[in-house]
């Protein structure tokens, strides 16, 4: 291991492949269809309430189209952060996987989850310091790779 | 040498005290338990304050059992999963007993039992206090997410036990003991390059395997010279994969005198904590409690106690370093 050239010898290694592949055999694999058909009926209710708040500021309360959209992306970050606080969330992202935090709902979760939880640890270094714990990956690569399709999309355009 | 020490003055354990949380408390050993504590928090105001509360806990019930105060403990040994073993160096400064605190992940119950025997056998302590706790609430923020954090857990995943357990040990054969400890063997760290940190079964129960079988060629024993095997926390998957090493190496498991803590402690068809219980308090609650009713109810004469540590850091585990296991041995017989 300290040593950089050495390689596991081939009869070390294939003890390794040979526990690999029992390890493999023994240990249970997530549920494939039952996985993907939660994802998609969470996931789509979670849309279909966005939706939902999107008319009901585009009807009654007569706001325009990006102002109404805001408004759905609001409420259902809010209602997140109301479920997360109330310890409900989690349940929710247990069942449903991919389903509860690929729409807005899961940056809601994950922004809400680290500030409960670290709060403890005091308000600058505890909360501010780690609020962005799980948010932050996403935020820095998120933001990285919309400036590079940026830059592509501007120089084919030229 | 071997990895086996024979303890010839067989130090006798006269006091055990598991203390568990309400899920722990919900499942099928709920009834043994000393304490049960409902909430989570053990009226502290962090995780880990109510971790070490535990542990505080269940060594004080252990003395008040056994009939000894701290002052006449001369040893303290035993830690926990947290960084710095915290909980129970929080614990110790309460208890004011001579303090070792070890870290073996969630081999550190049968890690302070084997050292706790060897100091106890040698003469060189008259008591010594073994205990060792987790807490789910304070693993899960260290080791994974924030609790409320809405992730999916994988199939292989364990469930860390909230809960401590501990266990007196004294030279003084004219004390009553609910068992004795007869051999030790300490375990060499395994790694057979599993680096996922959501099966930690797989990552020690080849630990488990090396530790067994050195045990068995050390003393000339077998597994049928037991009435149970039982390791710490191997959950199903480690549960499986050591039954079927075991067999490879020419010592086979009988399944039914081999138990797993991390398969007893919950219910996993109605818990959902998937492959089974973990942490440093799983095997700590299930031995001070189960085990050590079924010596007194005469139901066993002898076991191997095997707890198992995955000695994995966040650290190393996101730099892609691959899992040390670890297992420590220590057998146990009813007092003749």
């Amino acid at each position: 291991m300290f040593d950089k050239n050495s390689k596991p010898s081939p009869k070390r290694q294939a003890q390794l492949d040979r526990y690999k592949q029992l390890v493999d055999r023994i240990s249970p694999k997530s549920a494939l269809g039952q996985g993907l058909f939660r994802a998609w009926w969470v996931g789509g209710f979670i849309c279909m309430l966005g939706q939902i708040f999107l008319e009901i500021g585009r009807g009654p309360l007569g706001m325009i189209n990006s102002a109404a959209s805001t408004f759905a992306s609001t409420c259902i970050v809010f209602l997140t952060a109301l479920l997360t606080g109330l310890g409900v969330f989690d349940k929710i992202g247990q069942y449903a996987g991919a389903g509860a935090f690929v729409p807005i709902s899961g940056f809601a979760n994950a922004m809400v989850s680290p500030a409960m939880e670290f709060r403890r640890e005091g308000l600058v270094l505890g909360l501010g310091g780690k609020l962005f714990t799980i948010a932050g990956p996403v935020l820095v690569w998120g933001v990285s790779a919309s400036v590079a399709v940026g830059i592509i999309y501007a120089l084919i355009t030229l | 040498m071997p990895d086996t020490i024979e303890l010839k003055n067989r130090p006798r354990l006269i006091a055990g005290a598991a203390i568990a949380g309400k899920k722990e408390g919900e499942g099928p050993l709920g009834g043994v338990y000393d304490k049960i504590i409902a909430d989570d928090l053990f009226g502290e105001e962090s995780w880990e304050k109510a971790e070490s509360r535990f542990y505080y806990t269940a060594a004080r019930t252990c003395l008040e059992k056994g009939g000894i105060t701290p002052e006449q403990t001369d040893v303290l040994l035993g830690g926990d999963l947290l960084n710095q073993i915290m909980s129970a160096s929080m614990a110790a400064r309460e208890l004011h007993i001579p303090f070792l605190g070890l870290y073996g992940a969630c081999s550190t119950m049968a890690e302070s039992l084997c050292i706790g025997a060897m100091l106890t056998d040698g003469g060189y302590v008259g008591h010594a206090l073994c205990a060792a706790s987790s807490h789910f609430c304070s693993a899960e923020r260290q080791y994974r997410f924030p609790l409320e954090y809405g992730c999916q857990r994988t199939p292989t995943a364990q469930w860390t036990v909230t809960g401590a357990g501990a266990a007196l040990l004294s030279g003084d054969p004219s004390q009553p003991a609910l068992c004795v400890c007869t051999h030790v063997t300490i375990g060499r760290v395994t790694d057979m390059g599993i680096a996922d940190a959501n099966n930690m079964g797989a990552a020690m129960a080849p630990a488990a395997a090396d530790t067994l079988r050195r045990h068995f060629e050390d003393t000339g024993r077998s597994a049928v010279d037991y009435d149970l095997i039982i390791t710490g926390d191997l959950g199903q998957v480690g549960h499986d994969i050591l039954m079927e090493l075991m067999q490879q190496q020419g010592h086979p498991l009988d399944a039914s005198r081999y138990m797993d803590c991390g398969l007893e402690v919950f219910d996993r068809e109605t818990q959902d904590v998937h492959a089974g219980g973990s942490g440093c308090g799983c095997s700590a609650i299930v031995l001070c409690s189960e085990i050590l009713r079924r010596f007194q109810a005469g139901e066993i004469r002898r076991v191997l106690f095997m707890a198992t540590g995955a000695l994995l850091s966040t650290t190393t585990s996101q730099q892609g370093e691959t899992i040390p296991g670890v297992a420590h041995a220590i057998v146990l017989e009813a007092d003749a």
